[in-house]
């Protein structure tokens, strides 16, 4: 038996450019599907609800008020992303939460602190309590889900102790700001709030430039883009919703400062996911953490950073909660790790790490956020809304699982 | 002879597109010991899968008698009705249950669906004795090594009235004591009249105890011999008559001609090995690797030959930023420099690159896409000057190797895990020939992939050792080395048995140093 074999040549696979590219956008379709399937059901969410309410959901004061009201689920949403990605879970940031707003209403509110002051400490504790937490994961080696349950129990217990069961308020307006206020109005007077209007208008150019120089670094390297025609429309699609957007803010008082911190956010964590080795060691360490292992990731270090991370955006979250109700409570941020859980699963997370975007997040918290504002405004209670709350979640991933079931593996 | 228990008559099994068995043929007497050989992957797993039901009755062609009946097993359960039972290289016991409680594992001694611990105990501790394992039946199979472990299958598959034992490579783990305590009892086993099947590398075991061995060689029976006339008599079967069974077959044009390296340092040391030892991470009595020294030159292409168990892995792993075992004495040195390779990021620093035999377990991100998984071991020279990873470069990066290695996908954002397993390979190769090492270890890089796959893997790395890297090839395909290599170390044991420059080598040298044991 001779089993001569010639060795196979590339002959006729280069594909033509136009079916490259096609290949490409499926290609984005297919491994976006969740992030793109959510992104349409939270237009539909919103359609409906702005339908239901007689047009209230998207009024300008109320698209202001569903902002800060989800601005610290979000920023947690963010951080839990994180941590699920890399295949690890956090319990303890609804009792973070509760614990740093605490101590920031000790510090200015019994000691005086000025308020910048004590915003940075709080900070720090975060850093602190998530370097503490980080530590027994990434070095000591004990699951995440075990050491943030000790945690949840230990920073709520904290924050009982440091406020001796009681109440702490009111916070200097400065600290208010964050949870409850806007941008300052400046110029002459028009009928929008003026700097909201040149934000906006910096937000569409700097996007619009951001794609330019993409795209033409992307022509440099002699890639395949998406034809000229698609890539145009995304672009007015994006500014289009961008200046709607502004134009919402713009009618009431303006961008909240909320917004501000949270985009600060979704732009440089999102930035740091993709971008930086940190960010893609993280999908790499969720994906297969053996072969990210070989492949020379520095895996204890980088659990322990995205534990020290969610300790100090928890902290972030912690403020702006403790701002929003001007007080410093022992009750604060309950069950808030399971919103932020669940926006994250609804936004993209797989339980068994690897795949998600900040992004998702943000859109999973905001699918949650839209379906508590609107349910309130049409009146149906709480209990219906949990219960409502729990079928979105578990048709999301069922959504997921079932269409990669369909694709196959 | 009388007639015999097990007959299995022209068993062709196939896989998509591999034919793992074609018309084998299987007959063990009464009361015999049936040896099994062949090469890794010549079909000796599947054969015993397809007696044992693993692959059911109809997944295959031909036909299995037992005890003069025809059988249509369903599943392994169906199997171990009629007595044959199988005992996996990889042992199937719970490790923090009781040794009773393993025995009877899906067999529970029990009434009325409550367990009756009282006869489970009894009955674990008559099967103990039986098997000569001195331990009380509560102990849990933790506690106790893998030799006694190994006595515990052997109480389990006795437990279910077993009247055709497999072994697959039951000493493969075991040290010289207790590999000698298991043969023993396997004789003791044929005198009470149960037959056996044993699936083993070690011909001198072989020797030792068998009556008859078949010999499979890809997919095929090639031969029975005897091994002694009564069970009794003196083996008259030569270990050199069966390793010939092995491996002869024709070597014909299926490896790309070597391109020498004619750069200035052509010929200078690479990658210098000195005293590697190295303990097993769990079992630190065993040496798995033991004082290996090794060398290979700029544009060589060393092998490692070795059977299962040998510890080429494990050198290999240990070597590369120590990823496996218990680090013990030993040297490396890149380019005659001496190196700390104490972690992963310091053996790639230090120029090493290690391509896993097992690709989807240590080598790949399975659910994230090829741009990802090229890039991931040289992230850091993406970098554009802010420190962030120029995406556009990245995946300039691997258009570049999806087109040069001839990765069959529409884009490189197509998952990895829908990949076969050549195109996979491919992208393995390209993450660390683009991390720029100086030395590359390929640890079973043909492993599972096609035979046009192959060609194009062998032709990746002449170029790499053309283009001035050191290669050092692991593999369990002889031919293969016979095919790529310019000197070729044999392993056995953990220990390094013998060296063998390309002029001289032959398979069957080749596995005499192979099947060299320690006494």
């Amino acid at each position: 038996m001779t089993t001569t074999t010639t060795p196979p040549r590339d002959a006729s696979s280069t594909p033509s450019a136009k079916e490259s590219t096609r290949a490409l956008l499926l290609q984005s379709v297919r491994s976006n599907m969740r992030q793109y399937g959510m992104l349409v059901a939270l237009a539909f969410i919103v359609i409906l609800f702005q339908i239901w309410t007689d047009g209230t959901l998207l009024l300008p004061n109320n698209v202001s008020n569903l902002i800060q009201q989800n601005g610290y689920i979000l920023i947690l949403a963010i951080g839990m992303m994180i941590v699920i990605i890399a295949g690890h879970i956090d319990l303890s940031v609804g009792s973070l939460v509760a614990f740093v707003g605490a101590m920031s209403a000790v510090m200015m509110v019994k000691h005086d602190m000025p308020w910048v002051l004590a915003l940075v400490l709080s900070l720090l504790i975060g850093a602190v309590a998530g370097a503490w937490q980080g530590f027994f994961i990434a070095y000591v080696g004990i699951p995440s889900f075990i050491v943030t349950l000790a945690g949840m129990l230990l920073f709520r217990g904290l924050t009982q102790i440091v406020l001796e069961g009681q109440s702490l308020s009111p916070f200097p307006e400065g600290f208010q700001n964050i949870a409850k206020g806007f941008i300052p109005e400046m110029g002459p007077y028009t009928q929008y709030h003026n700097p909201t209007l040149v934000l906006g208008l910096v937000t569409v150019v700097f996007l619009v430039f951001r794609e330019w120089r993409s795209r033409k670094q992307q022509l440099a390297y002699d890639l395949d883009v998406m034809p000229t025609g698609l890539w145009a429309a995304k672009l007015v699609a994006i500014s289009a919703a961008v200046i709607a957007f502004t134009l919402t803010l713009a009618s009431f008082h303006g961008v909240p400062i909320v917004l501000l911190i949270m985009c600060g956010l979704l732009i440089s964590l999102g930035y740091v996911m993709r971008n930086a080795v940190v960010g893609r060691h993280v999908y790499a360490l969720g994906g297969n953490k053996a072969a990210a292992k070989l492949s020379g990731v520095k895996d204890k270090r980088v659990t322990f950073l995205i534990f020290v991370n969610m300790g100090v955006l928890a902290a972030l979250a912690g403020c702006v909660y403790a701002a929003r109700l001007n007080a410093g409570t022992p009750q604060a941020g309950l069950n808030f790790e399971l919103e932020a859980i669940a926006a994250s699963f609804i936004g993209g997370a797989s339980m068994s790490g690897g795949v998600g975007t900040v992004m998702g997040a943000v859109i999973g918290g905001l699918v949650l956020g839209v379906l508590n504002n609107g349910m309130s405004l049409v009146n149906i209670g709480t209990d219906y809304q949990q219960v409502i709350k729990g079928l979105v979640l578990l048709a999301a991933v069922g959504f997921d699982v079932w269409n990669k079931r369909k694709v196959g593996r | 002879m009388s007639a015999p228990v097990l007959e299995m008559r022209g068993i062709t099994k196939t896989f998509p597109g591999v034919k793992a068995l074609s018309d084998v043929n299987l007959t063990v007497g009464p009361g015999e010991i049936h040896a099994i050989c062949g090469e890794n992957g010549a079909g000796k797993s599947t054969l015993m899968k397809v007696l044992s039901g693993v692959h059911e009755h109809g997944s295959y062609d031909g036909e299995i008698h037992f005890e003069g009946e025809q059988m249509a097993f369903k599943d392994i359960r169906a199997s171990e009705k009629h007595g044959i039972v199988i005992i996996h290289q990889e042992l199937a016991l719970v490790p923090y249950l009781s040794i009773a409680e393993n025995i009877f594992l899906g067999n529970e001694q029990s009434s009325r669906g409550f367990i009756d611990w009282n006869d489970t105990l009894r009955r674990a501790s008559a099967l103990l004795k039986r098997v000569g394992l001195n331990e009380k039946p509560q102990t849990p199979v933790a506690d106790i090594g893998v030799g006694k472990q190994q006595l515990v299958e052997i109480a389990k598959a006795l437990s279910k009235e077993v009247k055709l034992l497999i072994l697959d490579e039951p000493t493969a783990a075991l040290n010289d004591e207790d590999s000698a305590g298991l043969l023993d009892l396997i004789l003791e086993l044929r005198d009470q009249g149960i037959a056996c099947i044993i699936i083993s590398h070690k011909l001198n075991e072989i020797r030792a105890i068998a009556d008859s061995v078949t010999i499979l060689r890809d997919g095929q029976t090639i031969e029975t011999l005897t091994v002694r006339e009564t069970p009794t008599s003196e083996p008259r079967l030569s270990e050199d008559r069966i390793i010939r069974g092995m491996v002869g077959r024709d070597l014909d044009h299926r490896f790309p001609d070597r391109t020498p390296y004619e750069g200035e340092d052509a010929g200078s040391l690479a990658l210098s090995v000195a005293g590697w030892t190295v303990r097993h991470p769990v079992d630190h009595h065993r040496k798995v690797v033991d004082d290996v020294s090794l060398t290979v030159r700029r544009g060589e292409i060393v092998g490692i030959a070795g059977l299962m168990g040998a510890g080429r892995t494990e050198l290999a792993m240990s070597v590369f930023g120590r990823s496996y075992g218990q680090y013990v004495t030993g040297t490396v040195a890149v380019g005659g420099r001496e190196v700390l390779t104490k972690n992963v990021p310091a053996a790639v620093d230090a120029g090493i690159a290690y391509v896993t035999e097992d690709r989807k377990q240590y080598g790949l991100n399975l659910i994230d896409n090829i741009n990802r998984n090229i890039s991931l071991a040289s992230l850091s020279g993406m970098r554009r000057k802010d420190g962030f990873v120029d995406e556009h470069k990245e995946r300039s990066v691997s258009e570049r190797y999806r087109k040069s290695m001839n990765i069959k996908a529409p884009t490189v954002f197509e998952q990895v895990g829908r990949l076969s397993g050549g195109n996979q390979q491919k992208v393995v190769l390209s993450k660390w020939i683009h991390a720029d090492p100086e030395v590359l270890i390929l640890d079973e890089p043909t492993r599972g992939i096609d035979i046009g796959a192959k060609y194009e893997i062998y032709t990746v790395i002449d170029k790499l050792a053309a283009s001035g890297k050191a290669v050092l090839f692991i593999s369990s395909e002889l031919p293969e080395l016979l095919g790529m290599c310019d000197r070729i170390y044999t392993m056995a044991e953990g220990r390094l048995t013998g060296e063998v420059d390309r002029a001289d080598a032959t398979q069957e040298l080749l596995m005499r140093h192979m099947t060299k044991n320690r006494s």
